[in-house]
């Protein structure tokens, strides 16, 4: 056990390699109830979250999900997070852990000024179960009358599951086909025990460990390694999740300044050319001097893809992928490569 | 996993096995339980003089770095190179993969290791 955002929790069951291969193969179950739940209502919910998430949620029909940033002036990330429009006028966002009580102060001031909207940190009413991989569907449909293969890929359903009423969305942190459940904290115990007796070996339980090395080949971002309060959007190259035709939302200008101008570092995804696992923190080397601001962010050697990956922060004239550089690894200067991402895409 | 009677132990997780001058050096069941899944080991080269307590190599799982201390000192005189390429099999047999052989410099350093009945209650607690 571990303790990770004020919770202990288990970083591995069967161990890190069996449970990633059994998400990639088969299904693996997370226990993800500590993810923080803040809810926006009101005639002016929208407007709300337009200005405190970077995407664009007037996109969002009723029943679908985004990924955005909560952003600083500077185009940084205070946290990201998942918006799911639950009504025309209810949101609610899934935040990092560690970040619920700074989150849901920043929003509670920020949305002031949007109107008629109130935000509630409804984190104690949720229990977020995970089921991923290619086995989840199968698993999750024999105990649901939801039909789970008409959720599309970021939408969701209410429904029940084993009798209990729940939220169930098809996203995750893996790369892999999944659902999210959103239940209720007293009956979580019992949807956890219906998932795996109607996996039987086809699924099992995943800890933090598997979570880490599985997102980090779908090059999902994790925050507090590869994005932070230090970290722009654009650096971190996900430009893609902005909502550039809003009017107006926070980090806005920051952001469009950067689009005009160029960022001088960017976040890439590397493999390592000689042996050695590059772990967050180490230095990073163009030619001999470490890079100022750069530096590796996530790292390991991959269960799946059994490559040492990473990501790490070089600077922009060094993205394209093919650039060699150096990473410091305990004092030796390791050779690493600029690959594309995501390091792994399944098969659809 | 039982701890082999004839090997000794040190508080570092490490074992040896010695036999005449020489002793092979590995790591203990306890040590790759708690590392996990091992991905990666770095050995030195034959050749090297190493200092009783002296970091030999590094060994890496999906979590975590270690240092790999020396149990005893003396000039290393093998590395078993299959365990770069496989070097799971740390996990699966911990006393039978030994990464190192060491010609002891000091027969007395060994000896005043831990024996496998201390190490057990070492790491019973």
């Amino acid at each position: 056990m571990v303790s990770f955002g004020g919770w202990d929790m288990p970083l591995e069951y069967a161990g890190i390699v069996a449970e990633h291969m059994a998400v990639r193969t088969a299904a693996g179950l997370f226990d993800v109830s500590h993810m923080g739940q803040i809810e926006i209502a009101g005639r002016d919910a929208l407007a709300a979250v337009q200005r405190i998430s970077c995407n664009d949620a007037s996109r969002l029909a009723v029943g679908q999900a985004q990924y955005s940033g909560l952003l600083t002036p500077e185009g940084t990330f205070i946290d990201d997070l998942l918006v799911y429009r639950f009504a025309p006028a209810h949101f609610l966002l899934v935040v990092n852990a560690s970040h619920i009580p700074k989150d849901y102060a920043w929003i509670a001031d920020q949305i002031k000024p949007a109107g008629d909207a109130v935000a509630v940190d409804a984190s104690s009413r949720y229990a977020l179960l995970a089921v991923q991989g290619p086995a989840a569907l199968a698993t999750l449909q024999s105990l649901t009358g939801v039909d789970l293969a008409g959720i599309k890929y970021y939408w969701f359903a209410h429904g029940e599951i084993a009798g209990v009423r729940v939220t169930i969305s098809r996203t995750g942190y893996t790369g892999e086909d999944g659902f999210e459940i959103f239940i209720p904290p007293q009956s979580a115990d019992r949807v956890w025990q219906a998932i795996l007796s109607a996996g039987q070996a086809a699924v099992i339980p995943c800890g933090l460990g598997a979570r880490d090395t599985l997102r980090l080949e779908a090059a999902m971002r994790l925050h507090g390694n590869d994005i932070d309060e230090t970290t722009s959007v654009l650096e971190a190259d996900l430009g893609w999740k902005v909502g550039w035709k809003k009017d107006d939302f926070n980090g806005a200008a920051a952001l469009r300044e950067q689009k005009a101008h160029g960022v001088s570092r960017k976040l890439v995804g590397f493999e390592m050319v000689e042996r050695g696992i590059a772990r967050p923190g180490y230095t990073v080397h163009v030619g001999d001097p470490a890079v100022p601001g750069c530096r590796v962010t996530s790292g390991t050697q991959t269960p799946y893809l059994k490559k040492a990956i990473g990501m790490a922060y070089l600077p922009a004239e060094c993205a394209p992928p093919g650039t060699e550089f150096t990473v410091d690894i305990r004092g030796r200067r390791t050779r690493a490569q600029v690959v594309a991402m995501p390091f792994y895409k399944r098969a659809r | 996993m039982s701890y082999p009677g004839g090997y000794k132990y040190t508080k570092d997780h490490e074992w040896v096995d010695v036999s005449g001058d020489r002793g092979k050096v590995g790591i203990t069941d306890y040590a790759q339980q708690q590392l996990g899944d091992v991905v990666y080991i770095e050995l030195p080269e034959v050749g090297t003089t190493l200092k009783q307590g002296q970091s030999f190599g590094t060994i890496e799982s999906v979590k975590a770095v270690s240092e790999l201390y020396a149990p005893v000192g003396g000039e290393v005189v093998e590395v078993n190179g299959a365990l770069k390429q496989k070097p799971e099999a740390v996990n699966t047999d911990p006393h039978g993969s030994w990464m190192i052989v060491v010609k002891l410099a000091n027969s007395g350093e060994a000896s005043a290791l831990l024996d496998a009945s201390q190490y057990q209650e070492l790491v019973k607690s």
